[in-house]
């Protein structure tokens, strides 16, 4: 700093003129390349040093490891847990994938008799038919397309998986349903029957009517203050208490409810905060048109507060995707119930049996939780550039 | 809309039919709801007590001071298989803010620290950062700590091939095995010194900062305020000969006896809660950074301030503004995630009181909801102290 710098020796403007020139500098080492990458993004302090070694570290501790056990050491084929025993030719053993393919018709139907699994298959062509449509936000007649998510699946779904022996598909009561299969349906139910509430109960939240707007408010508290087990139990045994005895629903019917209702209440709040994004002059602007309440919120500020809320839509869609999982405690065979049965089978139990399933199950969370994060993510961003264009 | 304009023109004081009246039409909505959730309560509440008595159950809170007769495997106070309901419930409850506490504590350490490390200039430090946040985050919870449980504690040694771990510890597939300290008489002096240092502590900290508030003159605080908490016990301990004993724990034949017993299943709904919630703090954290405007911290480096002054006094009470209110619901996202515990059979109030109390007094209305109301009080209670907290930090407009 003070170099070359003389502090004005004879006063007045020169003051801060310098006197000698600097002697030239070396060229910089590198500001490009591998070198000069790393230099700057790992080794740019003596602490970031010794951070990025901790990391190499921890990465050659923790991966090939991982590796191992996943791809070199695990057994593809094999008939039972003799195959996936540690042996003198293969001492270490890796993941028993052969346990995962031998049981995969039971991680993915459950007990669904085996001549009717084509009506599952079906079930799950309709479903991601459905998701398809409403998802790609340029798909032609998405009015159409939630019409049918909300309406037309949910019935066809129910008679094909339900079975209806008036035209030729016998029933399957819900006891057989398992896997997959059950994880898919709870969080299907979950999402189509919380949208259309949520917004009941947002649009509920922000009325001006004292008695309703109370009542959204406590239901919507009330549900989002207690954990899902909870309502769950509630759920499963609390409800046959307060049908008749005649009308008591199966166990699968109580869990959905269950879920139903967890899921409205904490979808009517990403709804409301989507209500809330909307600009007062939106409503003033369709109150001046004349439209009615129900024509306003129907065509002027819904389609707009949900655009901007999918993202969080979905994201409290992973949120109900991973809790699904929680139906287990309340005795329904979802995926991780099926894996837990199979895991303590005897023909496929070995020290690597639970670790496999698990490895199996974590996997399929893994694909569909982060699938529909970076989903959220793209309509975000497009939402984002939608929003400058304009 | 062309119609309703003449009819405002043709006459002044128009005559809307009754049920055209938007109060007359609020009012006879709000009727409507109301008399179809008394229907629905009536009708529940008329089915309950048909069917309560067909199955011979008893109503009211009758059962809280009935013998419990069944055991815990963990509790923080005394409890016996003739204790009563009441009494379960509150080892439960205990047992549950126990978790839930320490849960809080270790998963906002973990949380901030992922969560900086996720804004580290270092490539390979937010990668890995941000690759664990992916992963942890889209893996439910229920998976994560069946693995933990199943896979990994349950599969450590047996009993009899206890691993033992440095300082008197064992490990097996029964759980933790910690030497438990014991004060030996005259031990009680180093409590009364620890608490005289932090007193000291606190009321120094409190005059240098009126001091700098006055003076501007800064005392370096931290060494000070580490000294008078860590030398008056230290020094207590010395000079009476360190009366500090340990209870080691001792392998047996079929069990470990004596020392601190962690039970596995505590430990795996532990490190499942902390390892899942420090991934939804860390991105917490790093969006409440991130609120913060480039601009604060260039200012304070243009005032001279060094880095680690700027994220201290500068970034980081700005970012607090932002985090609070996420952060005070991912601490009661852990709390109610804790009644996971259920699933691994650790003894929490749902697994205590909505399990075993439920199924055998079988008064299921009774028993969920006192344990939803614990629930709705803990969050209430949590929300209310973070608003304070909230309060505290929140900007302060003019």
């Amino acid at each position: 700093m003070s170099g070359g710098l003389s502090t004005g020796h004879d006063g007045g403007a020169a003051g801060f003129v310098r006197e000698r020139l600097v002697a030239p500098q070396p060229p910089p080492v590198a500001t490009s390349g591998v070198v000069a990458w790393c230099r700057e993004n790992l080794f740019s302090s003596p602490l970031n040093a010794a951070l990025t070694l901790l990391c190499v570290l921890l990465v050659i501790w923790v991966v090939p490891p991982l590796v191992k056990f996943l791809f070199v050491d695990a057994v593809w084929d094999g008939a039972s847990r003799v195959d996936c025993l540690a042996r003198p030719d293969h001492p270490e053993m890796g993941a028993c994938w052969a346990f995962v393919i031998d049981r995969i018709n039971f991680f993915t139907y459950g007990f669904y008799p085996i001549d009717g699994r084509w009506r599952v298959n079906v079930f799950f062509a309709l479903l991601a038919f459905g998701v398809a449509w409403l998802a790609w936000l340029d798909a032609p007649r998405r009015d159409l397309g939630v019409a049918y998510f909300f309406v037309v699946m949910p019935i066809a779904s129910i008679i094909l998986l339900l079975g209806w022996p008036a035209i030729g598909l016998p029933r399957v009561p819900t006891t057989q349903w398992g896997g997959i299969l059950v994880t898919i349906v709870v969080a299907t139910v979950g999402i189509v029957a919380s949208l259309p509430i949520g917004i009941m109960l947002a649009l509920g939240r922000r009325s001006r009517l004292p008695a309703i707007r109370l009542f959204s408010v406590i239901f919507i508290e009330v549900v989002r203050g207690v954990p899902l087990i909870t309502v769950l139990f509630m759920a499963s045994v609390m409800l046959p208490l307060f049908v008749p005895e005649s009308l008591s629903p199966d166990k699968l019917l109580r869990a959905l409810i269950g879920v139903a209702m967890f899921s409205s209440a904490y979808m009517a709040e990403v709804v409301r905060a989507g209500l809330q994004a909307i600009p007062k002059g939106q409503y003033e602007a369709a109150m001046a048109l004349g439209l009615r309440y129900r024509q306003a919120m129907r065509r002027v500020v819904l389609p707009q507060a949900l655009t901007v809320t999918i993202p969080n839509i979905v994201n409290t869609t992973i949120g109900l995707f991973k809790d699904t999982t929680l139906v287990f405690v309340v005795g329904i065979f979802d995926l991780l119930k099926t894996i837990e049965a199979a895991r303590v089978d005897p023909n496929w139990a070995t020290p690597v049996t639970s670790t496999s399933g698990y490895a199996f199950a974590a996997i399929f969370y893994l694909i569909f939780c982060y699938g529909m994060s970076r989903y959220a993510r793209m309509v975000e961003q497009r939402l984002a550039t939608d929003r400058k264009s304009r | 809309m062309a119609r309703n304009a003449t009819a405002a023109a043709e006459a002044p004081t128009p005559k809307t039919p009754l049920f055209r009246d938007p109060r007359v039409r609020g009012i006879a909505y709000q009727v409507l709801l109301c008399a179809a959730i008394a229907f629905l309560a009536w009708a529940a509440i008329s089915n309950a007590i048909e069917n309560l008595a067909r199955a011979k159950i008893a109503s009211g809170f009758g059962f809280w001071d009935n013998t419990a007769g069944f055991d815990i495997s963990q509790m923080l106070i005394d409890y016996s298989t003739t204790s009563t309901y009441g009494r379960a419930f509150w080892v439960g409850l205990l047992n549950t803010l126990l978790v839930a506490g320490l849960g809080i504590v270790f998963a906002t350490v973990l949380g901030f620290a992922i969560g900086i490390a996720r804004l580290s200039s270092n490539w390979l430090v937010s990668r890995m950062a941000g690759f664990y946040v992916e992963t942890i985050r889209n893996l439910p919870l229920l998976l994560q700590l069946l693995f933990w449980y199943n896979a990994v504690l349950k599969a450590l040694p047996s009993v009899r091939e206890s691993l033992a771990l440095p300082g008197g510890g064992f490990l097996n597939n029964r759980g933790l095995f910690l030497p438990q300290p014991v004060l030996l008489p005259g031990g009680g002096w180093a409590l009364v010194a620890l608490a005289a240092g932090v007193m000291a502590a606190v009321a120094l900290r409190i005059w240098c900062k009126r001091r700098q508030m006055r003076t501007g003159k800064q005392m370096p605080t931290f060494w000070l305020t580490l000294a008078l908490v860590l030398v008056p016990p230290l020094a207590v301990l010395a000079l009476s000969g360190f009366p500090i004993g340990f209870n080691f724990p001792e392998s047996g034949r079929f069990n470990i006896r004596g020392g601190i017993e962690v039970l596995p299943e505590f430990m795996a709904l532990l490190f499942g809660l902390v390892i899942y919630t420090a991934a939804f703090i860390a991105e917490v954290v790093r969006a409440g950074v991130l609120a913060v405007a480039k601009g604060q911290t260039e200012a304070a480096y243009s005032l001279g301030f060094k880095p680690g002054p700027t994220l201290r006094l500068v970034v980081i009470p700005q970012a607090m503004r932002v985090i609070v209110p996420p952060l005070t619901s991912q601490y009661l996202n852990l709390t109610k995630n804790s009644t996971l515990a259920v699933a691994i059979g650790y003894p929490d109030l749902v697994q205590i009181f909505a399990g075993t109390v439920l199924n055998q007094t079988g008064q299921a209305v009774e028993v969920i909801a006192i344990t939803m109301a614990v629930y709705l009080v803990i969050s209430l209670v949590t929300s209310g102290l973070m608003n304070l907290y909230n309060r505290r930090v929140a900007l302060v407009e003019r």
